[in-house]
């Protein structure tokens, strides 16, 4: 028993490439986090009914496409219309420095890319979890 | 003080939960499902007391397989049908948590995506968090929870099972087992375990080599079952059946939906056949009966050590058993202090 922390792994858009959003997932699992992931080709609609029903700690957003400008603050949009606001959200993925001052401003506690140790990611939860 | 305060807060919590649950909210249904995950039966007796009254109306299917058999397409499937009927659907989804790092991957909602924004729908991954036979400690009070809000219909998808994974036949009203073909012989069909929990045996992935084949090695295995005839000696018995249903092979083809309505079909027959013939009612009158146990067992262990350690007695029966006289090994002393804790509790 106990509180074991809930993660979603989710790939917004149309973008197919997920072997980072697996790696994460697989990653976070061998730190004792618990992932749902919900697999490739999701609508800001379908990733906010899965935190809506799944109820994580975390929101994990992977895109590699260059719609993170559009498909973050939409979700980030539905996120406050449903009343969400104690869920912690990362970014990672191919996200130009200069977006990344944007992506905070609507919501996006921290953007991950390429190259990041996994513990990093980790550690960052775990000190910024909203509940 | 603090921890009164504590406490009285975190009862008004719940409190304010299950009343927005009433209302049909759905992140408070999922917060109720998060509290039974991380608090135990501690959380769960307060919300049980609550809701209890509310639930027994949902009609529970469970699913259950070997890992990769279908279970997850097979469960949206079922969950489709019943969703185009206007039907309101739960479905909690099991998967194994790392018995290394204590995490886990829940990947069953992927299959599940075509229904996810059906506002009737509502889908909960779980870790089984190293409780063994195929479900959560949790999923108990997570059924219960969706049946009080208001689901017309639960699925039970548990984790990828074995042989002996049968805790699914404690929850559901009707149980899919599936049994794709190319995975054993007629053996396996004939050996204890989950084929003796089955009420409809599918035989997913219909379009591979050796479908009929397993088909007709059910078949075969349900024709001896039949005609055996042979007292049943065990007085606790851990499956409630009935002999006048014998269990329906159907192959499906979960990823194109073949024979899913038919299937759905023999879900409904069963169903009207449980209600109609009393096995409903005998099938719940167990499972609330090993429930209670399963409850008191919590409670009591946790007492128990207490009860023990704390009373200046327990000094004196260690002396005696070490002792080693006759009656005084830790069997013969145990009885003494359970006989003494029974004329605590029921004199």
């Amino acid at each position: 028993m106990g509180k074991n922390i809930r993660c979603i792994v989710a790939k917004p858009g149309l973008d197919g490439h997920d072997r980072g959003a697996k790696v994460i997932s697989r990653g976070l699992r061998d730190a004792g986090l618990e992932i749902i992931y919900t697999g490739l080709h999701q609508t800001p609609d379908d990733i906010v009914e899965s935190v809506v029903q799944e109820d994580p700690d975390v929101l994990l957003l992977s895109i590699l496409s260059g719609a993170h400008t559009v498909l973050f603050p939409e979700i980030m949009k539905k996120f406050k219309e449903e009343g969400i606001d104690d869920v912690l959200v990362l970014g990672g993925g191919i996200i130009p420095d200069e977006d990344i001052v944007k992506m905070k401003e609507v919501g996006i506690s921290e953007i991950f890319g390429p190259g990041t140790k996994i513990q990093e990611i980790v550690d960052y939860i775990k000190g910024h979890l909203k509940r | 003080m603090e921890p009164l305060k504590k406490s009285s807060e975190a009862e008004f919590e719940l409190q304010n939960l299950i009343e927005r649950m009433r209302k049909g909210d759905r992140r408070a249904v999922a917060r109720l499902i998060t509290k039974v995950e991380n608090g135990g039966p501690e959380v769960s007796k307060k919300i049980l007391k609550e809701i209890y009254p509310e639930t027994g109306k949902s009609f529970i299917i469970g699913i259950t397989g070997a890992p990769g058999s279908g279970k997850s397409t097979l469960t949206n499937q079922v969950a489709s049908e019943y969703l185009k009927k206007g039907l309101k659907v739960g479905i909690i989804a099991v998967d194994p948590t790392s018995p290394f790092s204590g995490g886990a991957l829940l990947g069953d909602r992927i299959r599940m995506k075509s229904n996810f924004t059906n506002k009737n729908l509502f889908i909960r991954s779980m870790a089984n968090r190293g409780k063994l036979g195929g479900l959560a400690m949790a999923t108990k009070e997570a059924i219960h929870i969706l049946d009080a809000y208001g689901s017309d219909l639960i699925i039970v998808e548990t984790v990828g099972v074995g042989q002996s994974e049968i805790d699914i036949f404690k929850s559901a009203h009707t149980t899919l087992v599936i049994m794709p073909p190319g995975m054993g012989d007629e053996i396996q069909a004939i050996k204890a375990g989950i084929t003796e929990i089955t009420d409809i045996f599918v035989v997913n992935k219909m379009d591979r080599d050796g479908a009929d084949k397993r088909v007709n090695e059910l078949e075969t295995m349900l024709d001896i079952g039949e005609n055996i005839v042979v007292d049943q000696i065990n007085h606790n018995v851990r499956i409630v059946k009935s002999k006048k249903w014998r269990p329906p092979v159907i192959k499906t083809n979960a990823l194109s939906g073949e024979n899913v309505p038919e299937l759905i079909k023999l879900i409904e027959s069963h169903r009207e056949f449980s209600k109609t013939s009393g096995l409903k009612k005998k099938r719940l009158a167990y499972r609330y009966k090993h429930y209670v146990v399963d409850i008191i067992k919590y409670f009591q262990n946790k007492d128990i050590e207490h009860l023990i350690f704390s009373n200046p007695k327990i000094n004196d029966f260690v002396d005696q058993i070490l002792s080693y006289k006759t009656g005084s090994d830790p069997y013969s002393i145990s009885e003494i202090i359970l006989e003494l804790f029974s004329k605590r509790y029921f004199s």
